[in-house]
């Protein structure tokens, strides 16, 4: 990293710190919220634009993450704290579980196959009303003491945002990060030079399970509820254009992508009922225009040289 | 005991009659689809959303022709050629420059367009329920076997079915045109080489696939409520029918809807509350003894 960077960096940070100094409570709820969304599809680049992976329902982990969380804090009497441990981690099992069944299908396949298995937990989660609260959701999940105010919730999520994207940074500058690369670019080449590809993209898929299970744990604390609506398939799509309009390939690209998004769909949604409109229309201008998101745009201009390959598509 | 089993048996094939009725619509919504798939190559998400406006242009339609059973058949014969007509708007108008891109793009660009779709019907038909009404001659019941009664409308959908699939069959394998689209769908380079206007060929799949799903939604139109959120329930379940059949089969678009319609209704015999996971459940099942689906995929 250069110097300017990491200067860049601090100053994002400080300025991240002292938000609930000076905005309104709703502003800092909204920031919460981007952190979070932004966290989620970093998640998913991990596994989309790092791996290839074509990850087509990846709001099931988030939600997961919500639900066990919320499960853990509402069913059981155990220290609320460790709540927050065991909903990434039930996703991270979950992400485990998926990507054995579907790891074997290639591209377009293991992203229906996918889907398929997500709607299943959809279907389970929205009709179970005594266990999960059915289509209402779970309101008012009583979060502990010391996160329950706004400010501490903000603090909260941006901590865990920034040390997730911290580690996720690692993982990707790893050797594991690196082969996960190669074998986006080359998968048969990658295997011929003594790469399991199968264990590296299931470790890829379970990396990416927790941390959008952080990211649902997350949506519990600033939200303080959970709705089915967190595991249905429009969602990942959203999270898709989120990678897609920040820029995959990029690091912080996804978590442009949904601080663009979340904060245009709460101005948007003040003034008229018809955000999904106007998304698709970002969306299709995004697409024809912006290819590379708006962080791969500014590379391109900016950094002449530097070419990172496409996902190869087929 | 023989009058119990009679019973559970008549509530077996009542609810088998209600899954084939249910598996027409399937099929006529995913063999568009997998049409469009097999030879475009797009994953079309929006094609639930054309199923949707085939639906509420079905209300309209036969709002405006009085309300009486001759709206209906007026349009089942407009409503499809209107979302034709869209459809060629949008192939025209930004498909046909993008077939090279890859598949995840394609995705996303026809969930932007299922995304403006979506608000568009709301703009023009508003958030409430519609109802279209059953014909005057398909109202009423038939006795089934077990002496149950089966609504005369359902019965008009399982002779839909299998006309429409003879007819994409003679339409694929014996026409000319067909036969094109099946080379293009193999080796586009070549057939262009060979002096065939492939962008023509593509635009007139694309048109008849959305056709397709614009009959789907007005032949569902009577049996459910019209509603916005329709497309995105359909667009799922046509997915993995099409998939569960092998991308770009037919046939495989029959069988899995075969599969989806069957399980869905029987599941729901099964288990009333947690019916609707046993056709996910099918799939699961499906794919993961044939990753590539029952039939022969044209990928």
């Amino acid at each position: 990293m250069s110097r300017q960077t990491i200067l860049g960096l601090g100053a994002g940070i400080i300025v991240l710190l002292l938000f609930p100094v000076f905005l309104p409570r709703f502003y800092v709820y909204l920031v919460s919220i981007i952190l979070l969304y932004g966290l989620l599809a970093t998640s998913l680049n991990l596994v989309l634009g790092y791996g290839g992976i074509f990850q087509f329902h990846h709001a099931v982990f988030y939600g997961v993450g919500a639900y066990g969380t919320t499960l853990m804090l509402t069913k059981t009497g155990l220290p609320p704290m460790l709540a927050f441990i065991v909903g990434p981690l039930a996703s991270a099992a979950f992400g485990l579980v998926i990507g054995i069944i579907c790891i074997r299908l290639s591209k377009l396949y293991f992203g229906m196959l996918q889907i398929s298995l997500g709607s299943l937990v959809w279907a389970i989660v929205y009709r179970w009303y005594s266990f999960t609260g059915g289509d209402d959701g779970i309101h008012g999940i009583p979060i502990p003491e010391m996160l329950s105010s706004p400010k501490s919730a903000y603090y909260y999520t941006l901590i865990i945002t920034l040390a997730s994207l911290f580690v996720m940074w690692k993982i990707i500058r790893s050797p594991f990060g690196s082969a996960l690369q190669g074998i986006r670019d080359n998968p048969v080449r990658s295997e011929m030079i003594g790469i399991n590809v199968r264990m590296h993209q299931l470790l890829a898929l379970v990396l990416a399970g927790f941390f959008a299970g952080v990211a649902g744990s997350l949506f519990v604390v600033v939200d303080n509820t959970v709705f089915p609506d967190m595991l249905f398939w429009t969602l990942s799509l959203e999270i898709l254009i989120m990678c897609l309009l920040g820029g995959w390939f990029t690091f912080l690209g996804p978590m442009l992508g949904a601080a663009v998004i979340v904060a245009l769909r709460t101005f948007v949604s003040a003034y008229t009922d018809y955000w999904a409109l106007v998304l698709g229309i970002i969306m299709m201008l995004v697409i024809l225009f912006l290819p590379n998101g708006i962080l791969g745009y500014v590379e391109e201009k900016f950094k002449r040289g530097f070419m990172e390959p496409e996902i190869e598509g087929q | 005991m023989d009058a119990v089993y009679s019973i559970i048996s008549a509530g077996v094939l009542s609810q088998v009659f209600v899954g084939l009725s249910r598996t027409t619509i399937l099929f006529i919504v995913a063999s568009g689809l997998t049409l469009i798939l097999g030879v475009l190559r797009i994953p079309n998400v929006a094609h639930g959303s054309l199923y949707m406006i085939g639906a509420f242009t079905a209300f309209t339609v036969t709002k405006l022709s009085g309300g009486g059973s001759a709206g209906f058949w007026i349009a089942l014969v407009i409503a499809p050629l209107i979302v034709a007509l869209i459809s060629l708007i949008a192939e025209r108008g930004m498909f046909q420059f993008l077939y090279e891109r890859e598949h995840l793009m394609l995705l996303l660009l026809t969930f932007a367009f299922s995304l403006v779709f979506g608000d568009l019907v709301k703009l023009v038909w508003g958030g409430e329920y519609k109802s279209v009404p059953v014909p005057h001659i398909f109202q009423g019941f038939v006795p089934l076997f077990g002496g149950l009664p089966f609504p005369l409308y359902n019965l008009f959908l399982l002779l839909a079915g299998p006309v429409v699939a003879i007819l994409l069959y003679l339409l694929t394998n014996k026409t000319k045109m067909g036969k094109i689209a099946r080379a293009a769908a193999v080796d586009r380079e070549m057939v262009g080489a060979v002096g065939i206007n492939v962008s023509r060929v593509f635009a007139t799949v694309f048109v008849i696939g959305c056709y397709l799903a614009g009959l789907g939604g007005v032949l569902v139109a009577p049996t459910v409520s019209v509603t916005l959120g329709m497309d995105h329930n359909l667009i799922i379940e046509a997915f993995l029918i099409v998939i569960m059949g092998g991308l770009g089969n037919i046939w495989g678009a029959l069988l899995g809807a075969l599969i989806f319609g069957l399980t869905q209704s029987l599941g729901i015999l099964i288990w009333p509350k947690f019916g609707i996971i046993f056709p996910y459940l099918a799939v699961v099942v499906v794919l993961l003894f044939r990753p590539t689906g029952l039939l022969k995929s044209t990928w």
